[in-house]
């Protein structure tokens, strides 16, 4: 199994979806959070004072998948989530070692889907 | 007794209100998250305590029978004794004195919490209370003496202050600065970003301060006549100019004209205003409007940004300039074919009028300034005027008021 975090662009939140749903991967948790890569951040002025850094508005998709499902994910969010440019984002794969579905109790790749 | 007059003042009455809620979401909206309920407190507790105040004592010291200098009233109208249905001819002949009485209380309220601005997020709330109702007694209440009553010295010297220039705006004004001063700067000032967490609540509320000031300035007119209306255009004239040329002065300097400064802009423009409104002509509200935004812009974002004092949310850098700068404004651009019981500024060959203005900017400076230095160090050191390091960094709503204002889960 595998925990899939993606950061991304917030307008290409909804192609994202719809790819996963096309490779069936329909359950998600979605959050808005902030961050700043390599295009850095931007400057607000507030009245003639200029503050610069300001974090981006992104969107972070955390998504737990067993191993036969992880590439077609993977490349579902690359396909939602990709413009070319500077800002588009990240996809993190990491280890999960459990699942639990609180509901039915049940665990491991049975409790993922 | 005249029923037009009497509903129009009553109306203003209600403008003029509204400007303190007005002015607590423009505030509110510039301070962070964590602190906006202690500035909607502020001013809602400021309604209440000048509230009471005035009619308990207040409107007898500002406007009550002078004492012999034309320094104070005394304190024959305390609790609004005599004060009642009919008309006092000395102030408002056509409406009755209950209604003059009133009208000036919503001044007596708005004028001690514009000075919040600039003790945002870092004044003990206990302190701020006691602060703020000896302020309105040793400040504001002999100012509007001075300047408005009958007896005062400042009116008996030819000052043309038409709704409050000096008395609300250059003393509110000055005493903020005098307060930033002393409390000193915020935890991260000048470090680490302060950024307004809800600007459409900053434009919501300059929006109401504009709607109010109609009331506040043609109002003052205390008649529904041709000096409101004179009052009325001049002040919305001035504002439209300097929401423009901040907007602007903006554009040209930062390459974007933020709504921040545009609101700001109108803001100065009705400080501005607010003197020479009865007194000079549509056109000449248009100069004083666009000045006051490019003096107002000069002082919050050159000068207090190399004197790096803290003045939270320009308090002083709005009130305190544009104040003075609508007062000498007057002193310039007044004409007696406006309003013929005023008087020719030093651009209609008034040159006395121009050096009258000038000192009594200069007299109230000193004198509210003063005052507030000693008030502050009084009460400094009695109950501490400042939170403590921990309560600021938990922010004022939940160290002060024991709420907060944005839940995060539900």
């Amino acid at each position: 199994m595998k925990l899939i975090v993606a950061i991304i662009q917030p307008h290409k939140l909804e192609e994202v979806k719809g790819a996963l749903e096309a490779v069936n991967v329909n359950l998600m948790t979605v959050s808005n959070v902030l961050g700043q890569g390599r295009q850095k951040g931007y400057t607000e002025v507030y009245r003639g004072m200029r503050e610069a850094g300001g974090l981006l508005r992104k969107v972070r998709l955390d998504i737990a998948v067993s191993e036969d499902f992880v590439e077609k994910t993977i490349q579902a969010i690359v396909k939602g989530a990709h413009t070319g440019e500077t800002g588009d984002g990240k996809i993190f794969v990491l280890d999960l070692q459990e699942c639990v579905r609180i509901g039915t109790g049940e665990r491991g790749p049975a409790a993922i889907g | 007794m005249n029923a037009g007059d009497t509903a129009w003042v009553l109306m203003s009455t209600v403008l003029v209100f509204v400007m303190t809620p007005g002015l607590a979401f423009f505030y509110g909206g510039l301070v962070r998250r964590k602190n906006v309920l202690s500035i909607l407190m502020q001013c809602f507790i400021i309604m209440c305590a000048i509230s009471l105040q005035w009619v308990l004592y207040g409107y007898s010291l500002a406007f009550g029978p002078d004492t012999g200098w034309g320094i104070i009233g005394g304190l024959d109208w305390a609790g609004l004794k005599g004060v009642g249905g009919a008309p006092n001819g000395d102030y408002a002949a056509t409406i009755p004195h209950l209604v003059f009485m009133i009208f000036q209380a919503m001044f007596a309220i708005i004028t001690p919490a514009l000075i919040i601005g600039a003790f945002a997020e870092r004044v003990k709330f206990s302190s701020f209370l006691v602060l703020t109702i000896l302020w309105a007694t040793l400040v504001y209440d002999p100012l509007a003496h001075w300047v408005w009553s009958t007896g005062g010295w400042m009116r008996k010297l030819g000052a043309l202050d038409f709704a409050g220039g000096i008395v609300v705006h250059v003393s509110s004004g000055i005493s903020a600065l005098v307060m930033a001063l002393l409390l000193g700067k915020r935890i991260g000032y000048a470090s680490e970003p302060f950024r307004p967490h809800n600007l459409p609540f900053t434009v919501l509320g300059g929006a109401l301060l504009w709607f109010g000031w109609f009331g506040f300035n043609a109002g003052s007119a205390l008649a529904a006549n041709e000096l409101a209306a004179n009052a009325f255009v001049t002040t919305n004239t001035a504002t439209a100019a300097a929401g423009f040329a901040w907007a602007l002065i903006e554009w040209r300097i930062h390459g974007a004209p933020t709504v921040l400064g545009t609101v700001t802009g109108a803001v100065a423009g009705l400080v501005a205003i607010t003197p020479a409104c009865g007194f000079v002509s549509p056109l000449s509200s248009i100069v004083i409007g666009a000045a006051a935004s490019a003096i107002c812009y000069m002082a919050i974002a050159v000068v207090k940004a190399k004197l790096g004092y803290d003045d939270s949310l320009d308090a002083f850098g709005v009130h305190g300039v544009g104040g003075a700068w609508g007062t000498i404004a007057t002193g310039l651009l007044a004409e007696k074919a406006v309003n013929p019981a005023g008087a020719d500024g030093l651009f209609f060959g008034g040159v006395h009028q121009f050096l009258v203005q000038i000192a009594l900017v200069g007299v109230t400076v000193l004198y509210a300034a003063v005052v507030t230095f000693v008030l502050f160090k009084v009460i400094d050191a009695l109950l501490g005027m400042k939170v403590d390091k921990k309560s600021e960094i938990l922010g004022l709503d939940l160290s002060q008021q024991c709420e907060s204002a944005y839940t995060v889960v539900d």
